[in-house]
């Protein structure tokens, strides 16, 4: 491993390690065994085949969430409607799926796919627009955007998408068709193939493209970006249509692929999982993979963990607070490791509400 | 404030007092329920908005409210369950909520870590900590605080019922709103303050300690939240349950914007939206109209979103000039 490499993977590895700690104290006030805890959690998330497949699953949406993050950051803005653009993706992406029938599988797949990702990106497009042309913080627009997108897929699916089969009263799609069902390949998904490509493509938009340098110089300094005329407004605009779009494609998969249905209230608390994926792999895409498969293994693993060691699945949301805590302040983990101070590790995202 | 918006808001007022007396002649109970709701669902907002206004104020955006708000919830009503005692577990809250503040005056003042990534710690830690230590089995004995009449004053059809036959807390918001806006506008404290958040630089030379005040600031309006999430859990609903702050600290910072920054402006803007709160529950209680209740439900969030690309529009309505940064004594 080069030394530069080592020194990015430093600052999260530690900020895991550290979270994994402070949860261990956590096991140990509720009077459980943490050794017992996190070898369950193991065990639940790679023991078998079985187990591996539902890492992998979990994992899935969260490289979409993470990406749907990372990429905005790019740009200087923070995404944090991951949430809401999921939700949309998720249930749009059902509805193709459930409401055609009699399509063969490489029409119908890709069409549900392309609704989930284009209903994501409308969702993100609208922060990214205000933002553009009002400049209305997309921060704020994007969390009243995921409370909008929880009522509307609520409403569709407890009224016109409602699943009627024998006397369902849950508010849920009808399952969509085998056509538009995600296979697995052995123990893997092809959902999780999708992401892996997708995160693969972002990093190669961002780095090897005009339109991502674009992106990258707006987040560097916008005004700078202005003056060298870059259209500003337009790389912002897009870029939270695309973050949006990927957060879409993660609620698609979802529903195609594993839940094979949108059922209201199942999808919660993902899109901000994506927050923490994305810091952890410091905005890379391609360190998004390994930051959404930890966590992934985390999820996966969490009811072996209550089961065999009675510690609350919620547990992880902790450790994943802690992990997020530190990685955004790690001067702490600097001063304990006796670390040098790097530039490069500071994310910044700042200024108010209005225009900037 | 213009000539010209205060006499726009007059009118705005006098209609709303006709309006309400219009509708009260024609439906008592239907009114005094509507507005009695107003309030309640505004206290909270109304909370959140000073936390929110005394850091930006400062020039820290505290996106951390809603976890704020739940934790000290948590924090209130399980030391309410424990003792027996409505107070402590007001105190509680409070606490809770200061030590929060300090956390992210920790984070964005001391570690200068952005503000925003700040305050979503804190919100992603306190869905997390609630989640975890979350105990079915508890549950508030004595009830939750109950109306306390004003004497004569909440004799006063309407109004009498609406604003003088109130919860403890309720009042304690009242009083507290009146204190902020004193201390922001017309005490040492306030100027200075108001000097950091706008030009930090100025207020360092003569003197005034930029983080010191901004990590005391930024910790006081931590207790403010703390109070609004014991009103949460010890007044408004009188039970904990988990996400409970329901996106809530989020429309504080919509209120605080929409209100100017000020205490008042708040206010009145955390009535507007209480409004549309309380609505919407009469709606769905009553199924006044055929509007399926998911669609009544987006109505403050859609409202927030024009609220916020309208202040993006009006330029008058300008943020502090260092909100958001931070600050490094050169």
């Amino acid at each position: 491993m080069s030394r530069s490499l080592l020194r990015t993977v430093a600052i999260p590895l530690a900020a895991v390690v550290f979270g994994l700690l402070i949860g261990a104290v956590l096991i140990l006030s509720q009077n459980a065994s943490p050794t017992a805890a996190y070898s369950a959690l193991v065990v639940g998330g790679l023991g078998d085949a079985d187990s591996f497949l539902r890492t992998l699953q979990k994992a899935t949406p969260l490289i979409f969430g993470g990406l749907a993050v990372a990429f905005a950051f790019k740009a200087g803005m923070f995404n944090i409607g991951g949430q809401g653009q999921l939700l949309v993706g998720a249930v749009f992406a059902a509805g193709v799926g459930f409401g055609i029938d009699g399509l063969p599988i490489f029409v119908h797949l890709p069409a549900a796919l392309v609704a989930g990702a284009l209903a994501g990106a409308v969702w993100g497009g609208i922060a990214g627009a205000l933002k553009a042309t009002t400049g209305a913080h997309e921060v704020i627009v994007t969390i009243m955007l995921n409370f909008v997108a929880g009522n509307l897929t609520d409403w569709l699916s407890a009224n016109p998408w409602k699943d009627n089969s024998g006397n369902n009263i849950v508010a849920r799609t009808p399952l969509v068709e085998d056509s538009a069902t995600i296979p697995t390949m052995g123990a893997v998904p092809v959902g999780f193939i999708l992401a892996i490509v997708v995160a693969v493509g972002c990093w190669f938009v961002l780095e090897r493209t005009t339109y991502g340098f674009e992106v990258r110089s707006v987040g560097h300094n916008r005004n700078a970006a202005q003056y060298s005329g870059i259209k500003v407004g337009w790389i912002m605009a897009s870029t939270m249509a695309v973050a949006g779009m990927l957060a879409g494609l993660g609620g698609a998969v979802e529903s195609l692929g594993v839940d094979g249905r949108f059922e209201a209230g199942v999808n919660v608390g993902l899109g901000f999982e994506g927050i923490t994926i994305a810091l952890l792999a410091r905005a890379n895409p391609l360190g998004v993979i390994p930051a959404a498969l930890l966590v992934g293994l985390m999820e996966a693993g969490a009811s072996r963990m209550q089961f065999k060691a009675g510690v609350a699945p919620e547990l992880i949301d902790v450790i994943q607070a802690l992990i997020l805590f530190f990685v955004a302040a790690p001067i702490i983990i600097r001063w304990v490791l006796r670390m040098r101070a790097d530039n490069s590790e500071q994310l910044q995202l700042g200024a108010g509400w209005g225009k900037s | 404030m213009t000539a010209r918006q205060k006499q726009l808001l007059y009118v705005g007022a006098a209609l709303l007092v006709v309006m309400s007396w219009t509708f009260y002649a024609a439906d008592g109970p239907q009114t005094t329920a509507v507005l009695a709701g107003t309030v309640r669902a505004a206290t909270l907002l109304a909370l959140g908005a000073m936390c929110g206004m005394i850091g930006e104020r400062s020039g820290v955006v505290n996106i951390g409210i809603e976890g704020q708000f739940l934790l000290s919830a948590f924090a209130a009503f399980t030391i309410a369950s424990m003792t027996g005692s409505l107070f402590l577990g007001t105190v509680a809250g409070i606490g809770m909520g200061l030590i929060m503040g300090w956390m992210l005056a920790a984070m964005a003042v001391g570690l200068k870590v952005d503000q925003i990534i700040a305050g979503t710690v804190l919100n992603i830690a306190a869905l997390g900590l609630t989640s975890f230590f979350y105990d079915r089995s508890r549950s508030l004995g004595m009830g939750k605080y109950t109306n306390i009449d004003l004497g004569p004053l909440a004799e006063i059809p309407l109004v009498g019922t609406v604003f003088f036959s109130r919860p403890p807390l309720t009042y304690l918001t009242m009083v507290l709103l009146v204190v902020v806006h004193i201390a922001l506008f017309r005490s040492v404290w306030g100027m200075r303050t108001r000097a950091i958040g706008e030009h930090p630089g100025a207020a360092d030379t003569v003197g005034i300690d930029v983080l010191k005040l901004r990590y005391f600031n930024v910790t006081i309006a931590g207790g403010l939240a703390g109070l609004g999430g014991s009103y949460l859990a010890l007044e408004a609903v009188g039970t904990f349950s988990r996400a409970m702050s329901g996106g809530r600290g989020f429309l504080a910072l919509a209120v605080m914007i929409f209100g100017r920054r000020t205490p008042f402006g708040a206010y009145a803007a955390a009535l507007f939206f209480g409004f549309t709160t309380a609505l919407q529950n009469q709606f769905q209680l009553n199924n006044t109209f055929d509007i399926p209740p998911q669609f009544v439900g987006m109505l403050p969030f859609v409202v927030t979103i024009i609220v916020v690309a309208l202040s993006g529009l009006i330029g008058s309505m300008r943020d502090p000039a260092a909100l958001g940064q931070v600050y490094e004594k050169g």
